[in-house]
Protein backbone atom coordinates (compact mmCIF):
# COMPACT_ATOMS: atom_id res chain seq x y z
CA UNK A 1 0.00 0.00 0.00
CA UNK A 2 1.37 3.44 -0.86
CA UNK A 3 2.06 6.20 1.62
CA UNK A 4 -0.67 8.25 0.00
CA UNK A 5 -3.18 5.80 1.40
CA UNK A 6 -2.26 6.84 4.94
CA UNK A 7 -4.08 10.11 4.61
CA UNK A 8 -6.49 9.34 1.86
CA UNK A 9 -7.34 5.80 0.87
CA UNK A 10 -10.30 6.76 -1.24
CA UNK A 11 -12.10 3.88 0.45
CA UNK A 12 -15.11 3.89 2.71
CA UNK A 13 -13.38 2.18 5.63
CA UNK A 14 -10.06 0.84 6.77
CA UNK A 15 -9.41 -2.65 5.48
CA UNK A 16 -8.81 -5.18 8.20
CA UNK A 17 -6.96 -8.46 7.87
CA UNK A 18 -10.30 -10.26 7.46
CA UNK A 19 -11.09 -8.17 4.38
CA UNK A 20 -7.94 -9.36 2.67
CA UNK A 21 -8.67 -12.93 3.75
CA UNK A 22 -12.17 -12.60 2.29
CA UNK A 23 -10.56 -11.95 -1.11
CA UNK A 24 -9.50 -15.60 -1.06
CA UNK A 25 -13.15 -16.80 -0.96
CA UNK A 26 -12.75 -18.91 2.20
CA UNK A 27 -16.05 -20.76 1.68
CA UNK A 28 -14.97 -21.94 -1.76
CA UNK A 29 -11.60 -22.76 -0.24
CA UNK A 30 -13.19 -25.29 2.14
CA UNK A 31 -14.42 -27.25 -0.87
CA UNK A 32 -10.99 -26.98 -2.52
CA UNK A 33 -9.23 -28.15 0.65
CA UNK A 34 -11.64 -31.02 1.22
CA UNK A 35 -11.61 -32.38 -2.34
CA UNK A 36 -7.83 -31.94 -2.65
CA UNK A 37 -7.44 -33.82 0.66
CA UNK A 38 -9.54 -36.67 -0.67
CA UNK A 39 -7.55 -36.81 -3.91
CA UNK A 40 -4.30 -36.85 -1.96
CA UNK A 41 -5.38 -39.39 0.67
CA UNK A 42 -7.17 -41.70 -1.76
CA UNK A 43 -4.01 -42.01 -3.85
CA UNK A 44 -2.12 -45.29 -3.49
CA UNK A 45 1.13 -43.45 -2.61
CA UNK A 46 1.58 -42.02 0.89
CA UNK A 47 3.27 -38.69 1.41
CA UNK A 48 5.00 -37.62 4.60
CA UNK A 49 2.22 -36.03 6.72
CA UNK A 50 3.92 -32.64 6.77
CA UNK A 51 4.51 -32.68 3.02
CA UNK A 52 0.85 -33.64 2.56
CA UNK A 53 -0.16 -30.73 4.81
CA UNK A 54 2.01 -28.35 2.77
CA UNK A 55 0.55 -29.68 -0.49
CA UNK A 56 -3.02 -29.04 0.71
CA UNK A 57 -2.01 -25.62 2.04
CA UNK A 58 -0.47 -24.53 -1.26
CA UNK A 59 -3.42 -25.89 -3.27
CA UNK A 60 -5.73 -23.89 -0.97
CA UNK A 61 -3.60 -20.75 -1.37
CA UNK A 62 -3.64 -21.22 -5.16
CA UNK A 63 -7.42 -21.55 -5.06
CA UNK A 64 -7.61 -18.43 -2.89
CA UNK A 65 -5.34 -16.54 -5.29
CA UNK A 66 -7.63 -17.30 -8.20
CA UNK A 67 -10.55 -16.10 -6.04
CA UNK A 68 -8.76 -12.77 -5.45
CA UNK A 69 -8.06 -12.37 -9.17
CA UNK A 70 -11.71 -13.20 -9.90
CA UNK A 71 -12.82 -10.50 -7.44
CA UNK A 72 -10.42 -8.00 -9.01
CA UNK A 73 -11.82 -8.57 -12.50
CA UNK A 74 -15.47 -8.97 -11.52
CA UNK A 75 -15.65 -5.99 -9.15
CA UNK A 76 -18.03 -4.17 -11.51
CA UNK A 77 -20.63 -6.95 -11.61
CA UNK A 78 -20.12 -7.87 -7.95
CA UNK A 79 -21.18 -4.32 -7.06
CA UNK A 80 -24.63 -4.69 -8.65
CA UNK A 81 -25.47 -8.14 -7.29
CA UNK A 82 -26.94 -8.34 -3.80
CA UNK A 83 -25.18 -11.65 -3.13
CA UNK A 84 -21.73 -10.20 -3.87
CA UNK A 85 -22.11 -6.48 -3.11
CA UNK A 86 -20.49 -6.90 0.33
CA UNK A 87 -17.29 -8.40 -1.07
CA UNK A 88 -14.19 -6.37 -0.08
CA UNK A 89 -13.76 -4.47 -3.37
CA UNK A 90 -17.38 -3.35 -4.02
CA UNK A 91 -17.74 -2.65 -0.29
CA UNK A 92 -14.84 -0.18 -0.62
CA UNK A 93 -12.56 -1.95 1.84
CA UNK A 94 -9.88 -3.11 -0.60
CA UNK A 95 -8.82 -1.59 -3.91
CA UNK A 96 -8.80 -3.56 -7.13
CA UNK A 97 -5.04 -3.06 -7.46
CA UNK A 98 -4.48 -4.58 -4.04
CA UNK A 99 -6.59 -7.60 -4.95
CA UNK A 100 -4.68 -7.99 -8.22
CA UNK A 101 -1.32 -7.78 -6.45
CA UNK A 102 -2.36 -10.26 -3.76
CA UNK A 103 -3.79 -12.65 -6.37
CA UNK A 104 -0.68 -12.58 -8.57
CA UNK A 105 1.71 -12.89 -5.63
CA UNK A 106 -0.13 -15.80 -4.05
CA UNK A 107 -0.49 -17.54 -7.43
CA UNK A 108 3.28 -17.48 -7.91
CA UNK A 109 4.04 -18.52 -4.34
CA UNK A 110 1.52 -21.38 -4.29
CA UNK A 111 2.62 -22.88 -7.63
CA UNK A 112 6.33 -22.58 -6.87
CA UNK A 113 6.10 -24.07 -3.38
CA UNK A 114 3.73 -26.86 -4.42
CA UNK A 115 6.32 -27.81 -7.05
CA UNK A 116 9.14 -27.75 -4.49
CA UNK A 117 7.12 -29.61 -1.85
CA UNK A 118 5.74 -32.35 -4.13
CA UNK A 119 6.33 -32.41 -7.88
CA UNK A 120 6.04 -30.16 -10.92
CA UNK A 121 3.08 -32.01 -12.44
CA UNK A 122 0.95 -31.01 -9.45
CA UNK A 123 2.34 -27.48 -9.63
CA UNK A 124 1.60 -27.33 -13.36
CA UNK A 125 -1.97 -28.49 -12.77
CA UNK A 126 -2.41 -25.82 -10.09
CA UNK A 127 -1.02 -23.16 -12.45
CA UNK A 128 -3.37 -24.36 -15.18
CA UNK A 129 -6.32 -24.27 -12.76
CA UNK A 130 -5.58 -20.64 -11.85
CA UNK A 131 -5.12 -19.77 -15.53
CA UNK A 132 -8.33 -21.56 -16.48
CA UNK A 133 -10.42 -19.95 -13.73
CA UNK A 134 -9.09 -16.42 -14.19
CA UNK A 135 -8.43 -16.14 -17.92
CA UNK A 136 -10.72 -18.69 -19.58
CA UNK A 137 -13.68 -18.47 -17.20
CA UNK A 138 -13.61 -15.06 -15.48
CA UNK A 139 -12.18 -12.87 -18.24
CA UNK A 140 -13.39 -14.64 -21.33
CA UNK A 141 -16.40 -16.90 -21.11
CA UNK A 142 -18.32 -15.84 -18.00
CA UNK A 143 -19.75 -12.78 -19.72
CA UNK A 144 -19.98 -14.42 -23.12
CA UNK A 145 -21.90 -17.68 -22.90
CA UNK A 146 -24.78 -19.11 -20.86
CA UNK A 147 -22.69 -22.27 -20.51
CA UNK A 148 -20.34 -20.24 -18.26
CA UNK A 149 -21.17 -22.35 -15.23
CA UNK A 150 -20.33 -25.58 -17.05
CA UNK A 151 -16.93 -24.17 -18.07
CA UNK A 152 -16.25 -22.59 -14.69
CA UNK A 153 -17.05 -25.91 -13.05
CA UNK A 154 -13.96 -27.41 -14.63
CA UNK A 155 -11.73 -25.06 -12.62
CA UNK A 156 -13.40 -26.12 -9.39
CA UNK A 157 -13.02 -29.76 -10.34
CA UNK A 158 -9.22 -29.77 -10.53
CA UNK A 159 -8.26 -29.84 -6.79
CA UNK A 160 -8.77 -33.61 -6.25
CA UNK A 161 -6.74 -34.24 -9.40
CA UNK A 162 -3.98 -31.93 -8.10
CA UNK A 163 -4.07 -33.73 -4.74
CA UNK A 164 -3.75 -37.09 -6.49
CA UNK A 165 -0.91 -35.79 -8.69
CA UNK A 166 0.87 -34.35 -5.63
CA UNK A 167 0.92 -37.82 -4.06
CA UNK A 168 1.59 -40.00 -7.10
CA UNK A 169 3.32 -37.70 -9.58
CA UNK A 170 0.85 -38.79 -12.26
CA UNK A 171 -2.80 -38.46 -13.30
CA UNK A 172 -4.80 -41.67 -13.45
CA UNK A 173 -8.37 -42.69 -14.24
CA UNK A 174 -9.34 -42.34 -10.55
CA UNK A 175 -8.22 -38.71 -10.57
CA UNK A 176 -10.18 -38.09 -13.76
CA UNK A 177 -13.31 -39.65 -12.21
CA UNK A 178 -13.07 -37.34 -9.18
CA UNK A 179 -12.64 -34.42 -11.57
CA UNK A 180 -15.74 -35.49 -13.53
CA UNK A 181 -17.80 -35.82 -10.35
CA UNK A 182 -17.25 -32.18 -9.38
CA UNK A 183 -17.46 -31.01 -12.99
CA UNK A 184 -20.89 -32.59 -13.55
CA UNK A 185 -22.15 -31.51 -10.12
CA UNK A 186 -21.44 -27.79 -10.63
CA UNK A 187 -24.09 -26.91 -13.28
CA UNK A 188 -27.19 -28.20 -11.44
CA UNK A 189 -25.82 -26.72 -8.18
CA UNK A 190 -25.43 -23.22 -9.63
CA UNK A 191 -28.48 -23.27 -11.87
CA UNK A 192 -30.65 -24.06 -8.86
CA UNK A 193 -29.09 -21.02 -7.18
CA UNK A 194 -29.67 -18.93 -10.30
CA UNK A 195 -33.36 -19.82 -10.25
CA UNK A 196 -33.93 -18.13 -6.90
CA UNK A 197 -31.45 -15.25 -7.30
CA UNK A 198 -32.32 -14.54 -10.93
CA UNK A 199 -32.79 -10.81 -10.49
CA UNK A 200 -29.16 -10.48 -9.43
CA UNK A 201 -27.85 -11.94 -12.65
CA UNK A 202 -30.31 -9.86 -14.66
CA UNK A 203 -28.94 -6.69 -13.07
CA UNK A 204 -25.35 -7.71 -13.68
CA UNK A 205 -26.09 -8.70 -17.29
CA UNK A 206 -24.24 -11.97 -16.79
CA UNK A 207 -25.59 -14.38 -19.42
CA UNK A 208 -26.83 -16.99 -16.98
CA UNK A 209 -29.00 -19.65 -18.52
CA UNK A 210 -31.98 -18.22 -16.62
CA UNK A 211 -31.45 -14.87 -18.34
CA UNK A 212 -30.66 -16.02 -21.88
CA UNK A 213 -32.91 -19.07 -22.25
CA UNK A 214 -35.45 -18.61 -19.49
CA UNK A 215 -36.36 -20.59 -16.42
CA UNK A 216 -38.10 -23.43 -18.27
CA UNK A 217 -34.87 -24.21 -20.15
CA UNK A 218 -32.90 -23.96 -16.90
CA UNK A 219 -35.22 -26.48 -15.24
CA UNK A 220 -34.72 -28.82 -18.22
CA UNK A 221 -30.95 -28.43 -18.02
CA UNK A 222 -30.94 -29.15 -14.28
CA UNK A 223 -32.81 -32.42 -14.83
CA UNK A 224 -30.59 -33.57 -17.72
CA UNK A 225 -27.33 -32.75 -15.92
CA UNK A 226 -28.57 -34.37 -12.71
CA UNK A 227 -29.40 -37.61 -14.50
CA UNK A 228 -25.99 -37.61 -16.21
CA UNK A 229 -24.35 -36.88 -12.87
CA UNK A 230 -26.23 -39.72 -11.18
CA UNK A 231 -25.09 -42.19 -13.84
CA UNK A 232 -21.49 -41.02 -13.46
CA UNK A 233 -21.57 -40.98 -9.65
CA UNK A 234 -23.05 -44.48 -9.37
CA UNK A 235 -20.76 -45.88 -12.08
CA UNK A 236 -17.78 -44.52 -10.10
CA UNK A 237 -18.85 -46.88 -7.32
CA UNK A 238 -17.78 -49.82 -9.48
CA UNK A 239 -14.27 -48.46 -10.07
CA UNK A 240 -11.18 -48.63 -7.86
CA UNK A 241 -12.09 -45.48 -5.87
CA UNK A 242 -15.55 -46.87 -5.14
CA UNK A 243 -16.74 -49.69 -2.93
CA UNK A 244 -19.72 -50.69 -0.75
CA UNK A 245 -19.65 -47.54 1.40
CA UNK A 246 -19.36 -45.21 -1.57
CA UNK A 247 -21.98 -47.13 -3.52
CA UNK A 248 -24.49 -46.94 -0.65
CA UNK A 249 -23.93 -43.19 -0.28
CA UNK A 250 -24.14 -42.69 -4.06
CA UNK A 251 -27.36 -44.67 -4.45
CA UNK A 252 -29.16 -42.84 -1.63
CA UNK A 253 -27.97 -39.33 -2.50
CA UNK A 254 -28.44 -39.68 -6.23
CA UNK A 255 -31.98 -40.98 -5.72
CA UNK A 256 -32.69 -37.87 -3.61
CA UNK A 257 -30.90 -35.60 -6.07
CA UNK A 258 -32.76 -36.93 -9.11
CA UNK A 259 -36.02 -36.65 -7.15
CA UNK A 260 -35.19 -33.01 -6.36
CA UNK A 261 -34.34 -32.27 -10.00
CA UNK A 262 -37.57 -33.95 -11.09
CA UNK A 263 -39.56 -31.72 -8.70
CA UNK A 264 -37.83 -28.63 -10.09
CA UNK A 265 -38.52 -29.76 -13.65
CA UNK A 266 -42.11 -30.64 -12.88
CA UNK A 267 -43.23 -27.21 -11.76
CA UNK A 268 -43.62 -23.78 -13.29
CA UNK A 269 -42.79 -20.28 -12.08
CA UNK A 270 -46.18 -19.67 -10.48
CA UNK A 271 -45.81 -22.73 -8.29
CA UNK A 272 -42.20 -21.80 -7.48
CA UNK A 273 -43.10 -18.25 -6.51
CA UNK A 274 -46.04 -19.47 -4.43
CA UNK A 275 -43.73 -21.31 -2.04
CA UNK A 276 -40.78 -18.91 -2.51
CA UNK A 277 -38.68 -21.41 -4.50
CA UNK A 278 -38.77 -24.02 -1.74
CA UNK A 279 -37.90 -26.96 -4.03
CA UNK A 280 -35.04 -25.03 -5.66
CA UNK A 281 -33.63 -23.95 -2.30
CA UNK A 282 -33.93 -27.50 -0.95
CA UNK A 283 -32.15 -28.87 -4.05
CA UNK A 284 -29.36 -26.32 -3.67
CA UNK A 285 -28.89 -27.23 -0.01
CA UNK A 286 -28.86 -30.94 -0.83
CA UNK A 287 -26.24 -30.31 -3.53
CA UNK A 288 -23.83 -29.06 -0.84
CA UNK A 289 -24.19 -32.25 1.19
CA UNK A 290 -24.10 -34.28 -2.03
CA UNK A 291 -20.53 -33.43 -2.98
CA UNK A 292 -19.12 -33.57 0.54
CA UNK A 293 -20.76 -36.97 1.11
CA UNK A 294 -19.45 -38.44 -2.14
CA UNK A 295 -15.89 -37.32 -1.52
CA UNK A 296 -16.21 -38.30 2.13
CA UNK A 297 -17.23 -41.80 1.01
CA UNK A 298 -14.20 -42.01 -1.33
CA UNK A 299 -12.04 -41.06 1.64
CA UNK A 300 -13.66 -43.73 3.83
CA UNK A 301 -13.12 -46.35 1.12
CA UNK A 302 -9.45 -45.38 0.86
CA UNK A 303 -9.10 -45.54 4.65
CA UNK A 304 -10.78 -48.96 4.86
CA UNK A 305 -8.54 -50.30 2.13
CA UNK A 306 -5.41 -48.85 3.71
CA UNK A 307 -6.22 -50.44 7.05
CA UNK A 308 -7.02 -53.73 5.38
CA UNK A 309 -10.74 -53.78 6.18
CA UNK A 310 -11.79 -54.17 2.54
CA UNK A 311 -8.61 -55.73 1.23
CA UNK B 1 11.91 9.72 19.00
CA UNK B 2 8.18 9.25 18.69
CA UNK B 3 6.75 8.58 22.12
CA UNK B 4 3.04 8.67 21.39
CA UNK B 5 1.47 5.98 19.25
CA UNK B 6 -0.09 7.41 16.13
CA UNK B 7 -3.79 6.73 15.64
CA UNK B 8 -2.90 5.01 12.38
CA UNK B 9 -0.96 2.31 14.23
CA UNK B 10 -3.91 1.56 16.48
CA UNK B 11 -6.23 1.45 13.50
CA UNK B 12 -4.01 -0.93 11.57
CA UNK B 13 -2.91 -3.06 14.52
CA UNK B 14 -5.17 -5.97 13.56
CA UNK B 15 -4.01 -5.97 9.98
CA UNK B 16 -0.34 -5.72 10.89
CA UNK B 17 -0.67 -8.48 13.48
CA UNK B 18 -2.39 -10.71 10.91
CA UNK B 19 0.33 -10.12 8.30
CA UNK B 20 3.00 -10.78 10.93
CA UNK B 21 1.41 -14.06 11.99
CA UNK B 22 1.01 -15.17 8.36
CA UNK B 23 4.70 -14.43 7.67
CA UNK B 24 5.77 -16.28 10.82
CA UNK B 25 3.60 -19.26 9.83
CA UNK B 26 5.04 -19.21 6.32
CA UNK B 27 8.59 -19.30 7.69
CA UNK B 28 7.64 -22.18 9.99
CA UNK B 29 6.09 -24.11 7.09
CA UNK B 30 9.12 -23.65 4.83
CA UNK B 31 11.49 -24.55 7.69
CA UNK B 32 9.46 -27.67 8.50
CA UNK B 33 9.34 -28.65 4.84
CA UNK B 34 13.11 -28.24 4.54
CA UNK B 35 13.71 -30.40 7.62
CA UNK B 36 11.38 -33.12 6.27
CA UNK B 37 13.03 -33.07 2.84
CA UNK B 38 16.58 -33.07 4.19
CA UNK B 39 15.94 -35.88 6.68
CA UNK B 40 14.01 -38.06 4.21
CA UNK B 41 15.60 -41.26 2.90
CA UNK B 42 15.45 -39.91 -0.66
CA UNK B 43 17.76 -37.02 0.13
CA UNK B 44 21.40 -37.37 -0.89
CA UNK B 45 24.42 -35.12 -1.34
CA UNK B 46 26.72 -35.80 -4.25
CA UNK B 47 29.94 -34.23 -5.45
CA UNK B 48 28.06 -32.40 -8.17
CA UNK B 49 25.70 -30.81 -5.72
CA UNK B 50 22.57 -31.54 -3.72
CA UNK B 51 19.99 -33.89 -5.15
CA UNK B 52 16.66 -35.09 -3.92
CA UNK B 53 14.52 -37.68 -5.60
CA UNK B 54 12.04 -40.50 -5.16
CA UNK B 55 8.44 -41.33 -5.80
CA UNK B 56 7.36 -37.73 -5.45
CA UNK B 57 9.52 -36.73 -8.37
CA UNK B 58 11.93 -34.47 -6.52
Amino acid sequence: MSDASINSTGLDGEAQFGDYFALLKPRVMTLVVFTACVGLLAAPVSLHPFVAFCAILFIAVGGGASGALNMWYDADIDAVMKRTAKRPIPAGKVTGQEALAIGLFLSGVSVMFLGLATNWLAAGLLAFTIFFYVIIYTMWLKRLTPQNIVIGGAAGAFPPMIGWAAATGSVSVEAVLMFCLTFMWTPPHFWALALFVRMDYDNATVPMLTVTHGRRATRNHILVYTILLAVLAIATGFTSVGGPVYLTVALVLNALFVKGAWEIWNRDEDQAEADRYLAERRFFKLSLYYLFAHFGAILVEAGLERFGVLA
Amino acid sequence: MISRQHELHQRRFGRNLGVGLVLAAFIAVIFGLTVVKVTSDDFSVTNSGVQTGGSDGN
